[in-house]
C-alpha cells in the first residue's frame, strides 16, 4: 500500500517528478563520462602499446610511465640495444601530442614497425611512399573526415593522407621517422625504443638485465607499461573523481531536497489526513525516503540511457580525442552514490512532513 | 444489519467518553488564548450526540482532543478507558487507528488514491487485513458506494465523496464516529442522505457518533444535542 501511495503520489505531478529525475540523472551521467573517458583513454593507450608488438620498453631517464617530453635519447641507443642479448629488434619511436589528440603522432621506421609486428591493415589508401606523406588511423578519420589522397595541415606544413589504418597501433597519425624528428626538432632522437626478444619466456630476465645497464632508465615489459596505464596509477585521478562523485552527492542532495520539500509543501493536507487516520511519523517519513529513493532509481536509469547518448555523441563528434567506453561496474556505484544524495535530500523534508502538527496540516489550503 | 458488523464496544455499556473540567489554551504569540473553558461531558456508548455553537465556540477544539489530534492544556478526558491527558504523541497516534474514525466537511480524501484504495490505506495503517471483510461489504451496499470504488475523489460528487469519507472512517470500526460538519459541502439532497446513513450507522450498528454542526436540523438527527459557547457547554 505505501508503494501505491508513494508511485500515485509521483504520478499526481508528473512533470515534477520528470524534472526531478532529469536533475538527478544529469551527475549520474558525469560521473559515467568521466569514468568511461579515463578508461577509455587508458584502455587505448594499453591497446596502442600492445600493437607495437614489443616485449620490452625502453624509456627516457626521469620520465613517468605516463607522459614522455620531448625525444631526449639519442638514436644511437637503438642499435646498442639491438644487439644485446636475447633481443631480436630495436626500434625507436618519436611520439608527439598533437591537434589536440590523446598520443597524437608517432614518428617511425616504417620497415622495422612492419616486421615488429606485421605492419599497418589498411582500410583505405596505402603504405607511405614520400616523405610529405602520413597515415591516419579511423579514429582520426571519424573525427576529422580526411580520406586517402587528402591534404592534412600539421606543424604549418602540409600533408598527404597515403592510407587509413585500423586503429589499435602505435598512434592516430603517423609519420616516418626521420620526418617527424626533423619537423619537431629532434633529429636522431626518439622518445621511447621498443624491443622484440627472440622470445618473450626471455622478458623478465632481459628487463633485469637492462635495468642493471642502463641505471636510471625507467625499463618495462609491454604487459607491465599496459598494465600501468589503468586509473588508479593516474595521480589526482582517484581524487578527481571522489571530487566529480562528491558534487553529484550534491546535486542529487539538493534537487531531492528542494523536491520533496516543494512536494511535502503540496501535500501537507494529505500528510495531515494520514496523521488523521493514525499514521505514525516513520510512516510519513517511510513514504517520503521512498519517494526519494524511486526518484534516485529514476535518476539513476535516466543517467545511465544518456550516458549511453554521451558515449554516441562522442563517438560521432571526436573519437580520437576522446576515446570513451562505457564501464558497466560503475552502474551500480553511480546509483549508490545517486541513493546516498536522494535520502540525505529527502530527510530534512522527511522529518519536517512527519513533526506536522495534524490540526495544521488537516487546515492547510 | 446490526449482526452483520457489531460494535465491538456495545459489549461493554457504560459511558465511551468522560470529560471533566477539560481546559485548552493555545498559545497565540505571547497571548494565551483559552479555546475550552472548563467542559464537562459524558457520551454513552451507542449515542448519537450532535454539539453546535457558532464559530470560535470550541466544538472543534473539542473534536480534535477526543480524536487525539491535540492533547489537552488542564482537566481529564476518559476516551474508550483511556486517559488522553497521559497519551503520549504516540499515544494519541495509536487511538486515532483505531479508538476514533473521523468525518471532515471537505471530506478530505486522499487525490491521489482512488476511493477504494482511500479505504484500504485507513486498513493499512491501523494494520487490519487489506481485503475488507464481508461485513464490511455490506456496509459499503448501505453507503451506495460499491460500483465507485475504482474512482478518484475528482470524478465523484461530494455526497460520494463524503460517504466514501464515513466508509473509511469506520471501516477498522471504531469506538466512536467523530463528524466535523459532515454536511458543510453537501446540498440539501446529499446532507441528508449523509445524515440518515449516520442515522442509520447508529442505529442498525451502535456506532457512537458525535457530530459537530452549525444547522439544527442537522442536529435533529442526533439523540441529544449539546450547545457550546466561548469555549463552555451551555446546555
Amino acid at each position: 500500500m505505501t508503494g501505491k501511495l508513494v508511485l500515485e503520489n509521483l504520478k499526481h505531478k508528473p512533470m515534477r517528478s520528470l524534472l526531478s529525475i532529469l536533475l538527478i540523472g544529469v551527475p549520474v551521467t558525469l560521473i559515467l563520462c568521466i569514468v568511461g573517458l579515463s578508461h577509455g583513454m587508458l584502455e587505448d593507450s594499453q591497446q596502442r602499446t600492445r600493437g607495437i608488438g614489443a616485449d620490452v620498453v625502453v624509456r627516457p631517464k626521469g620520465s613517468s610511465f605516463l607522459s614522455l617530453s620531448g625525444a631526449p635519447m639519442p638514436q644511437e641507443m637503438v642499435n646498442f640495444l639491438a644487439k644485446q642479448p636475447h633481443v631480436k629488434q630495436a626500434m625507436g619511436a618519436i611520439n608527439l601530442g598533437i591537434d589536440g589528440v590523446f598520443l597524437g603522432a608517432a614518428g617511425v621506421d616504417l620497415k622495422a614497425f612492419n616486421e615488429m609486428n606485421g605492419g599497418f591493415r589498411f582500410v583505405e589508401g596505402g603504405p607511405i611512399q614520400q616523405p610529405n606523406e602520413i597515415l591516419i588511423d579511423t579514429f582520426y578519420n571519424a573525427q576529422h573526415h580526411r580520406h586517402a589522397g587528402d591534404i592534412v595541415n600539421l606543424f604549418s606544413h602540409d600533408w598527404r593522407v597515403s592510407g587509413i589504418t585500423e586503429s589499435g597501433k602505435l598512434a592516430h597519425i603517423v609519420f616516418p621517422l626521420n620526418v617527424l624528428q626533423g619537423v619537431s626538432g629532434n633529429p636522431n632522437h626518439v622518445s621511447q625504443i621498443y624491443l622484440r626478444l627472440d622470445d618473450p619466456r626471455n622478458t623478465d630476465a632481459v628487463v633485469k638485465y637492462l635495468k642493471n645497464l642502463l641505471e636510471d632508465y625507467p625499463i618495462y615489459s609491454t604487459e607491465d607499461f599496459a598494465s600501468l596505464l589503468n586509473v588508479n596509477n593516474i595521480p589526482a585521478l582517484r581524487e578527481f573523481l571522489l571530487v566529480i562523485m562528491s558534487i553529484a552527492v550534491i546535486i542529487g542532495f539538493a534537487v531531492v531536497c528542494l523536491s520533496m520539500y516543494m512536494a511535502v509543501l503540496q501535500r501537507t493536507r494529505e500528510i495531515g489526513i494520514l496523521k488523521s487516520l493514525g499514521a505514525s511519523k516513520t510512516f510519513i517519513l517511510q513514504i517520503i525516503l521512498a519517494e526519494a529513493v524511486l526518484l534516485g532509481i529514476g535518476g539513476t536509469v535516466l543517467g545511465i540511457v544518456m550516458s549511453f547518448g554521451a558515449y554516441w555523441l562522442i563517438q560521432t563528434l571526436v573519437p580520437a580525442s576522446f576515446p570513451m567506453v562505457i564501464v558497466k561496474s560503475w552502474w551500480p556505484i553511480a546509483g549508490a552514490i545517486t541513493l546516498l544524495g536522494a535520502i540525505l535530500g529527502a530527510l530534512y523534508p522527511g522529518l519536517s512532513a512527519a513533526r506536522h502538527d495534524p490540526i495544521e496540516a488537516l487546515s492547510y489550503e | 444489519m446490526s449482526s452483520a458488523l457489531p460494535n465491538p464496544d456495545l459489549s461493554h455499556p457504560g459511558d465511551i467518553i468522560e470529560i471533566r473540567d477539560l481546559w485548552k489554551i493555545y498559545r497565540v504569540g505571547k497571548v494565551d488564548v483559552p479555546a475550552l473553558r472548563g467542559v464537562d461531558l459524558t457520551v454513552k456508548r451507542g449515542e448519537f450526540l450532535a454539539i453546535v455553537g457558532p464559530s470560535g465556540s470550541g466544538k472543534s477544539t473539542l473534536f480534535n482532543i477526543i480524536g487525539g489530534l491535540t492533547p489537552p492544556t488542564t482537566g481529564t478526558v476518559r476516551v474508550a478507558d483511556q486517559d488522553l491527558g497521559t497519551l503520549t504523541d504516540a499515544g494519541r497516534t495509536q487511538l486515532r487507528k483505531r479508538t476514533v474514525g473521523f468525518v471532515f466537511q471537505k471530506f478530505n480524501l486522499l487525490p491521489n488514491l482512488t476511493a477504494g484504495d482511500n479505504i484500504a490505506i485507513a486498513r493499512y495503517i491501523a494494520g487490519t487485513p487489506l481485503k475488507p471483510s464481508a461485513e464490511f461489504e455490506e456496509v459499503l451496499r448501505l453507503l451506495n458506494i460499491a460500483n465507485r470504488l475504482d474512482h478518484k475523489p475528482n470524478a465523484l460528487s461530494g455526497g460520494e465523496q463524503q460517504r466514501i469519507a464515513i466508509a473509511r472512517a469506520i471501516v477498522n470500526r471504531p469506538a466512536i464516529l467523530l463528524a466535523d460538519e459532515p454536511t458543510g459541502n453537501l446540498d440539501t439532497e446529499n446532507s441528508k442522505a449523509v445524515l440518515e446513513i449516520l442515522r442509520d450507522l447508529n442505529e442498525r450498528l451502535g456506532q457512537t457518533i458525535l457530530m459537530i454542526t452549525h444547522n439544527p436540523e442537522a442536529a435533529a438527527y442526533g439523540h441529544q444535542t449539546v450547545h457550546m459557547r466561548d469555549g463552555r457547554i451551555v446546555n
